[in-house]
């Protein structure tokens, strides 16, 4: 008998904690949501910061995704040709496992780390100065893992059936690759950008010593010019910004990068699952 | 000359630490069907595999000979390209890509530089395979979506639309229905009047009913060669004869 | 023959492509050598700039007050901070974490994996400078009202971080517990045992080595998190050794955060934020070795 109710009260206890779990996750986006709101309008979305504590967040909006974008064109291919090459190329040997491992390890790098490296290398040595350029170079550093392993676990998955047909027709290995493995894994291969995505739109340590000051209130011209972030403005606001305007643009932004975040996430989700229906052929 | 002759082949494989194919000399005629036969893991596999350089694939190490038309394949200045061109295959398993029934057919011609005509070559080279009439209005349906039959019947096509002389078969219809089986056969009989077959096969029935010319491969050697009749009434070899009547397999 | 093209033949192109195909190959290969580079041009940056403030030896790595404009840099407080707030925060994660995840493995039922999965994983993703400011504004305001002092203390840093480790410890462990091979679970219910004391006693010394390295790669994450920990955590100007839950800290990542805007470029505070930085690298990067060497036993011994 006190088995039983010893076994029921655990299992309680058990359900109870995964209730925390996701309790956390909607108290903490639905009080961000509660207090965000009132923010939102049009003119915050199309206006940009003005004294600090006024105006808009348009510029940080346009910064953030500039970011993105230039780190999505580092990290992409640089990404997906290591992917190729491991998947497709690599001998068994030393330097292929050498590889895998040093890309492991940059996984491990804490982001300030690699803020740091951005700060020291490419803001100060390489003269770049502090700027859309560097920012996005450094998070494309950031994100370059994900990318490697995502591609490389999505090549892998395309069955090797394919490959051998491809090449008994007489096409040779690039090709095969090309127009047989990489259209097979592409889905695969786009979540796991919009993963790299998602990591970098909401990174704040490595922009903020990289890029800009978060409180730019122009957009960026060239790749060179500072850029202002969403994650940085939030970080700005709320912790020397004391007014309730202050406060209240930060949960503004908090919001639109929420959003901007789950939108990123949601489509991965649904693009995974359509992926999945489709390897699982016509049967 | 024969269409493929082999002289001296042999195939290592994993490093040189397995004798695959031991000094195996063979003469393929043309538009006949040659049948490998053997138990498991005789090497009649690693043998057709070496007519068209797959095996490279794995990392094997071959040596000796193999003259198609008179000319050895594994003569570094060969072109491996034209030689896959020459000598198609179809897999064990039908491996049809993940599209359309079209773009499966279309796939090597279109790699090739082939630009024009592409309807011809698809309906072509599906009334070749026996399996235009059954898909004729489905060409843009996705090849994964029929059934085991249908879908070796169109690796069949989509090797034949790249032109080949030579069609190698892994153990075609092994994965196959009875029915799906016999159609493909009817097929082979056919396409033997413009293509040289050769076909791996673990069903001796299939081999006798099918080939002209039979082949009895064990433990990485060609023991027996020559015509079906005659190997399956009065093989030469004991061992030959055991497999044949059953004693092992 | 019929419809066949003659395809030309084209002389400008090698035989079979061959030379293209070397080249791509090369490149690929060049590629796929970056990240090998990336990450030896981090480390030797780091290090090369931290230096300076590295070879002062045990005034900076046994040195008990970090002054920089007295020209003093101890780092014990912050190093003895962070791993109070790791610690802390890997406890209670693994307090929460490691139930949910026995829960999700043996009990839920299907839907309900179906929701708390998914959503465990988003929290993963909810940018670290959000959680920050929720813990600003809420866990900071609520510790100050009900337990007294600023609220920035040690106890937010805890709630925060457990907050972002939750869901690392939650699928890592569960992953683990599920790869416990199903024939041990029968046999034990098999013997007449409750669920209950089957997970005590044969699956969870069996995911024991997953669930670790869960804890440990945790554990990294904590100590690498920048921006959540920042906010939440006080950062007073001279940071001390804390003698209380309550005590406002600084941790290493918070401190390269604030002071980085204060430095002169080439001064010894500037090498001191990089040595920091490298120290920070440093115990993330044992943390993982440990996590693998764990990783890897536990596989060794399951074959």
């Amino acid at each position: 008998m006190r088995i039983e109710t010893e076994e029921k009260l655990v299992k309680a206890g058990l359900s109870a904690t995964a209730l925390i779990s996701v309790f956390v996750l909607f108290i903490v986006v639905l009080y961000i949501f509660l207090n965000g709101i009132g923010a939102i309008s049009p003119e915050f979305l199309r206006e940009a910061p003005y004294r600090f504590e006024y105006g808009g967040i348009f510029p940080q909006i346009i910064g953030s995704l500039c970011l993105v974008g230039v780190c999505l064109l580092f990290a992409v291919p640089l990404g997906l040709a290591s992917a190729i090459y491991l998947a497709e190329y690599a001998p068994d040997n030393m330097i292929t496992s050498s590889v895998r491992f040093f890309v492991e390890c940059l996984a491990g790098v804490p982001s300030i780390v690699i803020g740091l490296f951005g700060l020291a290398f490419l803001v100060y040595y390489l003269g770049i100065g502090v700027s859309l350029l560097a920012g996005g170079l450094a998070l494309g550093f950031m994100i370059l893992p994900w990318t490697v392993r995502a591609s490389e676990e999505a090549i892998k998955t395309v069955p090797q059936a394919y490959r051998e047909a491809s090449l008994a027709l007489g096409v040779t290995k690039w090709k095969t690759i090309w127009h047989v493995v990489l259209k097979s894994a592409y889905p695969g291969i786009i979540t796991g950008i919009l993963l790299g995505m998602g990591k970098a739109i909401g990174e704040t340590a490595v922009v903020l010593l990289t890029a800009g000051s978060g409180l730019e209130s122009f957009l960026p011209r060239s790749l060179r010019d500072p850029v202002a972030s969403l994650p940085v403005y939030v970080y700005m606001l709320a912790t020397q910004g004391h007014t309730s305007e202050a406060l209240s643009r930060a949960f503004g932004a908090s919001l639109v990068l929420i959003a901007l975040f789950l939108a990123i996430s949601v489509f991965a989700l649904v693009l995974r699952n359509r992926y999945v229906k489709k390897m699982g052929g016509g049967r | 000359m024969s269409k493929i002759e082999t002289i001296d082949l042999n195939v290592y494989y994993r490093n040189g630490s397995v004798h695959g194919l031991k000094n195996v000399q063979m003469k393929i005629e043309a538009n006949m069907i040659t049948a490998l036969i053997g138990p498991s893991g005789c090497g009649k596999t690693t043998f057709l595999r070496a007519l068209n350089r797959m095996n490279e694939l794995k990392g094997a190490k071959t040596t000796g000979k193999v003259l198609v038309d008179g000319r050895n394949i594994y003569d570094p200045k060969e072109d491996v390209i034209q030689l896959r061109k020459k000598v198609g295959m179809v897999f064990q398993q039908p491996n049809p890509f993940p599209m359309s029934i079209y773009d499966n057919i279309a796939y090597g011609p279109r790699i090739h530089g082939q630009k024009r005509n592409m309807d011809s070559v698809v309906e072509e080279s599906l009334k070749k395979a026996a399996l235009w009439d059954e898909v004729a209005d489905r060409l843009d349906e996705n090849a994964l979506g029929f059934s085991g039959g249908q879908q070796q019947r169109l690796c069949i096509a989509r090797a034949l639309a790249v032109n080949p002389e030579i069609i190698l078969l892994d153990e075609p219809c092994s994965a196959l229905d009875p029915i799906s089986t016999a159609r493909i056969e009817e097929l082979l009989q056919e396409l033997k009047q413009e293509y040289t077959i050769v076909i791996v096969t673990h069903n001796m029935q299939q081999a006798a009913r099918v080939s002209d010319y039979t082949a009895f491969f064990y433990m990485g050697e060609l023991l027996e060669c020559g015509k079906t009749s005659r190997i399956f009434e009065r093989p030469d070899d004991k061992r030959t004869e055991d497999y044949i009547t059953g004693r092992y397999g | 023959m019929g419809a066949q093209e003659q395809i030309p033949r084209r002389r400008f192109m090698t035989l079979n492509g061959s030379a293209l195909e070397w080249l791509i190959e090369k490149v690929l290969f060049a590629c796929a050598l970056s990240s090998i580079l990336i990450v030896l041009f981090i480390i030797f940056f780091i290090f090369k700039e931290g230096f300076p403030a590295l070879a002062l030896g045990t005034e900076f790595f046994f040195g008990m007050t970090w002054w920089p404009s007295r020209g003093l840099f101890g780092i014990v407080p912050t190093v003895v901070s962070t791993f109070i707030v790791g610690i802390g925060a890997l406890g209670i994660a693994a307090l929460i974490g490691i139930p949910t995840a026995i829960y999700l493995a043996e009990f839920a039922p299907e839907w309900m994996r179906n929701i708390i999965k998914p959503s465990v994983e988003m929290l993963v993703g909810i940018p670290s400078i959000v959680l920050g400011f929720f813990g600003l504004m809420v866990l900071v305001v609520a510790i100050r009202d009900n337990l007294g002092g600023y609220g920035e203390c040690i106890l937010a840093g805890w709630l925060i971080l457990a907050v972002m480790t939750l869901p690392h410890v939650i699928s890592i462990s569960e992953d683990a517990i599920r790869a416990v091979p199903k024939a041990y679970k029968e046999a034990s219910l098999g013997l007449g045992a409750t669920q209950l004391q089957t997970i005590r006693k044969v699956i969870l010394p069996h995911a024991k080595s997953g669930i670790l390295a869960s804890l440990m790669l945790g554990m990294g994450n904590a100590i690498g998190e920048t921006m959540a920990v920042l906010m939440v955590i006080g950062n007073p100007n001279i940071p001390g050794i804390p003698t209380s839950v309550l005590d406002s800290v600084r941790v290493l990542t918070s401190t390269i955060v604030i002071e980085h805007a204060y430095v002169d470029w080439g001064s010894m505070h500037q090498h001191a934020l990089f040595a920091l930085g490298a120290v920070l690298f440093f115990i993330v990067a044992i943390l993982n070795l440990i996590t693998t060497a764990i990783i890897r036993k536990g596989m060794r011994k399951t074959r």
